[in-house]
């Protein structure tokens, strides 16, 4: 690592002028930032650790769903009875990340801002119709993710809790990468009455829903309704793990995984 | 009264204490006055000519004490890493040696090749300095595989190796393979890779130089598995240091699996640095580095054919393999692909006649060397998949056709057509054992209820004979081995009667401090506690040759045994000069010696206090002490072998593999320790599944790049991978050759399993017409094999 200069502000507006510093970046539970630190990828001047931070912690029922804090660890989520009773599927989502060192550090906040391509959680922001609250304004989770490690978030601007909408019945099914933990693809099967969001991550630069599963879906429910449905696999992700047309395929495969695991 | 503490207990591992809570001293843990840290310089290319370094910026950085070259080593006349095994080509020529330099001079051949060296004061002032230093490299086309490595026109690793080749080697009888073929009934053939893999040992490599002004002497602190073989190397052929000049220590190291037996250019650059900058010099590999430069394992491409008559007995076998031994030759890496390989080729079976064809290339990749089995895994594969094939061949069931070609129990001591000759082994009773553990009748219908629920479940059997102890002195050196290859130990007794052992072995990882004082007090029928085991210090122990191999009970707990038959042939004189007997009339049990018939007698303290108070000793026939040494070089190899059998479900969906049970069946020869062994087998098992579902080590074969450079993409076996083992040993056939009657057991999992697991995920994709898959058997390539293949869909499937 090269050295830099650790702030560890204790109230949002602190964190807000903190991060105004030219080079300064904001620490999470580092799971990705110190990584790219230790291997000399990223040389800020500034670490603005939000660990101190109460407005940015806690997970409540709100709107009939949930608002979880930025700064909410993995495993908090995976083990909340809060969220088991409200939207079991993103307990289990959580319970999937990485291993359980990763879970105890790392955060929703920081996972989502960095929009890793694979990463989980942004597929639950997504399906679960989220809100992304930060220190200047709300984001709908549709209009998040504008990229592969790309967001809506502006230089500077902080996570400050994220909004979850209940489903009637939801689940994620998540075809791990055997090396990282990762997710290769990721599918995300929520359903809001008639309506039907199927959320795909892993599979491409950035989390996309797949419509015609979704309208399949929203017309019948069961897993046998994707029968012969797939997504294109020209522009999906290649790597040596997966190519572009095995991704695709599984995508189905999750997505039939999800909807019967979310009965 | 048995000792609960001596052979056959399952005593606990007396060194986890430390390592468990944190207390293991390792070679980062070292911290001297005045020490600074060295980071070394790499070359990002595979292939390159340097045409200058220019470090003055990197001179100037803060904390910066030295930036050192390959050009500063020529100046000061280091010389180059060299290679502790010479073999020769089938026209008798030697191997091509191309020099390896511990900081390259004017080209660098693999990424990852050290080109300069960054001395500071602090680890993370030498990161900022290295970053500095400006190499100038000409880039140059390079050679990422084996297979491109002798492509007509590929670039040249070493000019003075034409075609790449190192060597071009042949083993066994050619003209009675060619004629067994001829009149062959049947043949089966196979093509296949074993992988690249890296070694991954827990611990990172490290080594710290201390030099010595007033006394002019050196050490090296080093994870290393051999002490005093780096002591040797590095000091008679790299730096001219004489021995007694050189102290090479090697502490707590966590984990090696052959890659620490190697001596290693960071080991030098840090002896000989230190005395240049005049401060102790320590460097830590970070886990890339391990990754780029730690010696790799495997990475062979073999053609094989198996002859039959008519009834599946084998007639002879033919292998043609390509070793990559990567940029330059490791200390051992020619041995691997020859003498650890081919003349394993037999396996189990009684097939008369085999000949193998071994060409070793060079590539711009990372050193290939020994890897946890090191050759034999790569001839047990071979072996066990071609087997396989030969079943399908002739319609015979997998066991059956094993059982007609072992080498029956009777034939044994059997001489094979590839060099060995085995002492002990009975074949068929190790399968007996395990076809009830695996319920072998019921697999047809668990395999039918996997299918109903649209699963493909398979059942893979391998069996595996090794050569361990790496064994006499002679024949290795006829074969071309530079070094001994025997064990030393020295029995050293207190007046108080406690004992502390020095033994050239090395642990790491192994549970040496518990095995081998376990040996030493079953002999004397002391306390556990009262044994210290030492090792890894070649001013304490005598000349070892360390730990690979499966060697250390084998050869050392063997010279261990020697030595305590001198102290009890001591203890012996003492005793009956004690009490007043003829020599000849002690007898001797569980370390009390007793006047026979009557019931005069003494123990084993009461002796060694005599022996350092030696007020009445006719010193003349009686020397003082009680402290004995010796050195054991083994007669044969020793031979352990066994059946593994492991059981897969793959979901074709997905193409995921679960391995649903795997048991092993093993014989060890005799077992000091249950409880290590299951632990030894455990891990090597694991190893052996990690090859065959997980691991694999890329490069790109047109820039030389590493592509699994990180665990992000290197995938390691987690523990929720592997199901719960069934481990089991027998002791039926003890090796004949040693005291002890042990074989070794450090390598056999991971011999034996990589085979069962892929012969089990062959079979369960057997009703799609697929006769082999190379390893790893990811879910993708499983999931394209099911896809490609388009078999007639079963009724279960169809309905999914
Ligand atoms: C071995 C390993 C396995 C993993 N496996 C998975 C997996 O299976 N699935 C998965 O989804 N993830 C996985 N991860 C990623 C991990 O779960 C974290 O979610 C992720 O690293 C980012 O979260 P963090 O809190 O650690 O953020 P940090 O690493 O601290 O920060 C990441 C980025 O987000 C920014 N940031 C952090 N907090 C905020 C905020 N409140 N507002 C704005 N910007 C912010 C930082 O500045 C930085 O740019 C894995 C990580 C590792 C190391």
């Amino acid at each position: 690592m090269y050295a830099f200069t650790y702030q560890r502000p204790t109230s949002l507006a602190d964190a807000a002028a903190a991060i105004q510093a030219e080079e300064a970046k904001l620490l999470g539970g580092g799971q990705t930032l110190l990584p790219t630190l230790k291997q000399r990828l990223a040389r800020p001047t500034d670490l603005i650790d939000l660990g101190a931070i109460p407005e940015l912690k806690g997970i409540r029922e709100a709107d009939g769903g949930l608002e979880i804090g930025a700064f909410t660890r993995h495993a908090e989520v995976a083990h909340s009875d809060l969220v088991k009773r409200v939207i079991p599927s993103l307990a289990s989502l959580a319970e999937g990340i990485g291993d359980r060192q990763v879970r105890n550090m790392g955060t929703i906040g920081g996972s989502i801002a960095n929009a890793d391509p694979s990463a989980d959680y942004p597929s639950a922001v997504v399906a679960l119709k989220a809100t992304v609250t930060t220190d200047r304004r709300s984001i709908a989770g549709d209009d998040f993710f504008t990229g592969m490690f790309e967001t809506a978030l502006e230089p500077g601007e902080i996570v400050k809790s994220v909004r979850f909408a209940r489903p009637d019945k939801a689940a994620y099914a998540k075809f791990r990468n055997p090396a990282s933990r990762y997710a290769i693809v990721g599918v995300f099967v929520a359903k809001f009455g008639a309506e039907v969001r199927v959320a795909v991550t892993g599979a491409a630069g950035s989390v996309f829903r797949a419509e015609a599963f979704e309208t399949a879906l929203s017309a019948d429910f069961r897993a046998e309704a994707l029968n012969g449905l797939s997504v294109e696999a020209d522009g999906l992700n290649a790597d040596i793990h997966a190519s572009a047309d095995y991704r695709a395929h599984l995508v189905t495969v999750m997505a039939k995984r999800a909807v019967e695991a979310a009965g | 009264m048995a000792n609960p503490n001596g052979i056959g207990a399952s005593v606990r591992r007396r060194e986890d204490q430390r390592f468990l809570t944190g207390r293991g001293n390792y070679t980062d843990d070292f911290k001297r006055p005045n020490m600074t840290h060295a980071v070394h310089v790499r070359s990002p290319y595979a292939h390159a000519r340097i045409l200058g370094i220019d470090f003055a910026d990197a001179a100037a950085m803060p904390g910066v004490v030295a930036v050192l070259t390959g050009a500063d080593m020529e100046a000061d006349k280091v010389g180059s890493l060299p290679c502790g095994w010479q073999i020769h080509s089938k026209d008798g020529s030697p191997m091509k040696e191309p020099p390896h330099y511990p900081l390259a001079r004017d080209r660098v051949r693999y990424v990852g090749d050290a080109v300069a060296v960054v001395i500071a004061e602090t680890r993370e002032q030498a990161r900022d300095a290295a970053e500095m230093v400006v190499v100038d490299y000409e880039e140059l086309p390079a050679v990422g595989s084996s297979t491109r490595a002798i492509d007509g026109g590929a670039p040249l690793v070493h000019d003075d190796a034409p075609d790449n080749v190192c060597y071009d080697w042949h083993l066994g009888d050619q003209a009675a393979v060619d004629a067994a073929f001829a009149n062959a009934a049947h043949v089966a053939k196979i093509d296949l890779v074993n992988q690249r893999l890296v070694p991954n040992a827990m611990e990172p490599r490290a080594a710290m130089g201390e030099y010595d002004q007033s006394s002019g002497e050196y050490t090296l602190t080093t994870t290393s598995q051999n002490p005093h073989v780096t002591r040797l190397l590095m000091g008679a052929f790299v730096l001219g240091i004489p021995e007694h000049k050189l102290r090479v220590v090697a502490p707590d190291v966590g984990g090696g699996f052959g890659s620490k037996i190697f001596h290693y250019g960071e080991e030098a650059v840090v002896t000989w640095a230190a005395r240049k900058v005049g401060r102790p010099v320590k460097w830590t590999a970070d886990r890339s580095e391990s990754f780029l430069t730690d010696a790799h394992g495997r990475d062979h491409v073999s053609h094989a054919e198996l002859a039959m008559d008519a009834d599946g007995n084998f007639l002879a076998l033919r292998v043609s393999t390509l070793a990559n031994l990567g940029a330059y030759l490791s200390t051992f890496a020619p041995s691997i692909p020859t003498y650890l390989y081919a003349t394993l080729l037999a396996g189990q079976y009684k097939t008369p006649a085999i000949y193998a064809e071994v060409k070793a290339v060079f590539t711009n990749t990372a050193p290939v060397d020994a890897y946890r089995g090191a050759g034999r895994p790569e001839a047990c594969y071979l072996i066990e998949r071609l087997v396989d094939v030969a079943a399908g061949v002739m319609g015979m069931d997998k066991t059956e056709i094993r059982r007609r070609n072992f080498v029956p129990k009777e034939a044994m001591p059997y001489q094979t057509p590839v060099a060995l000759q085995y002492d002990t082994g009975d074949f068929a009773k190790n399968l007996d054992i395990a076809l009830p553990l695996v319920d072998y009748p019921g697999f047809q219908q668990r395999r039918a209820e996997s299918k109903a629920r649209g699963k493909l479940r398979g059942i893979g059997f391998a069996t595996y004979i090794e050569a361990c102890g790496i064994a006499p002195s002679n024949v290795a050196g006829a074969l071309g081995a530079r070094a001994g290859l025997y064990e030393c130990a020295e029995v050293r007794f207190h007046p108080t009667g406690s004992v502390t052992v020095f033994t050239g072995s090395h642990s790491h990882g192994q549970g040496h401090e518990t095995t081998f004082a376990q040996i030493v007090a079953e002999r004397f029928g002391i306390p556990i506690e009262n044994v210290e085991i030492v090792h890894g210090d070649t001013n304490k122990i005598p000349f070892g040759m360390g730990t690979y191999g499966s060697r250390s009970l084998a050869v050392g707990g063997s010279a261990l045994v020697k030595a305590m038959d001198k102290v009890e042939r001591k203890a012996k004189k003492i005793a009956a000069h004690m009490l007043e007997a003829a020599e000849t009339d002690i007898e001797v049990k569980d370390g009390r010696f007793t006047v026979a018939g009557t019931d005069k007698s003494l123990g084993i303290g009461d002796i060694a206090l005599q022996a350092y108070v030696p007020h009445n000793f006719p010193l003349d026939e009686l020397e003082p002490g009680l402290d004995e040494q010796a050195f054991y070089d083994p007669k044969n190899f020793t031979y352990p072998n066994g059946c593994h059998v492991c059981e897969v479900e793959i979901d074709p969906d997905t193409g995921v593999t679960t391995i649903v049970s795997f048991a092993a069946v093993d014989d060890f020869g005799n077992v000091i320790n249950p409880l290590i062994v299951e632990g030894q087998v455990h891990g090597g098992l694991v190893q052996g599944i990690g090859q065959a579902l997980y691991e694999n080590c890329v490069y790109d074969e047109e820039s030389g790049q590493l592509v699994t450079g990180s665990y992000m993409d290197y995938c390691m076996p987690r523990a929720d991978d592997v199901p719960s083992f069934t481990v089991c040993y027998h002791e039926d056939q003890p090796c004949t050759h040693n005291p002890l009657g042990v074989k070794g057991c450090g390598e056999a999992g991971t011999i034996g399993a990589a085979a069962a697991v892929m012969n089990a995920v062959v079979d369960a994709l057997s009703d799609y017409g697929v006769t082999h898959m190379d390893m790893p058997a990811t879910p993708e390539k499983v999931w394209r094999t099911i896809r490609d293949a388009a078999p007639a869909p079963t009724p279960a499937m169809a309905a999914e």
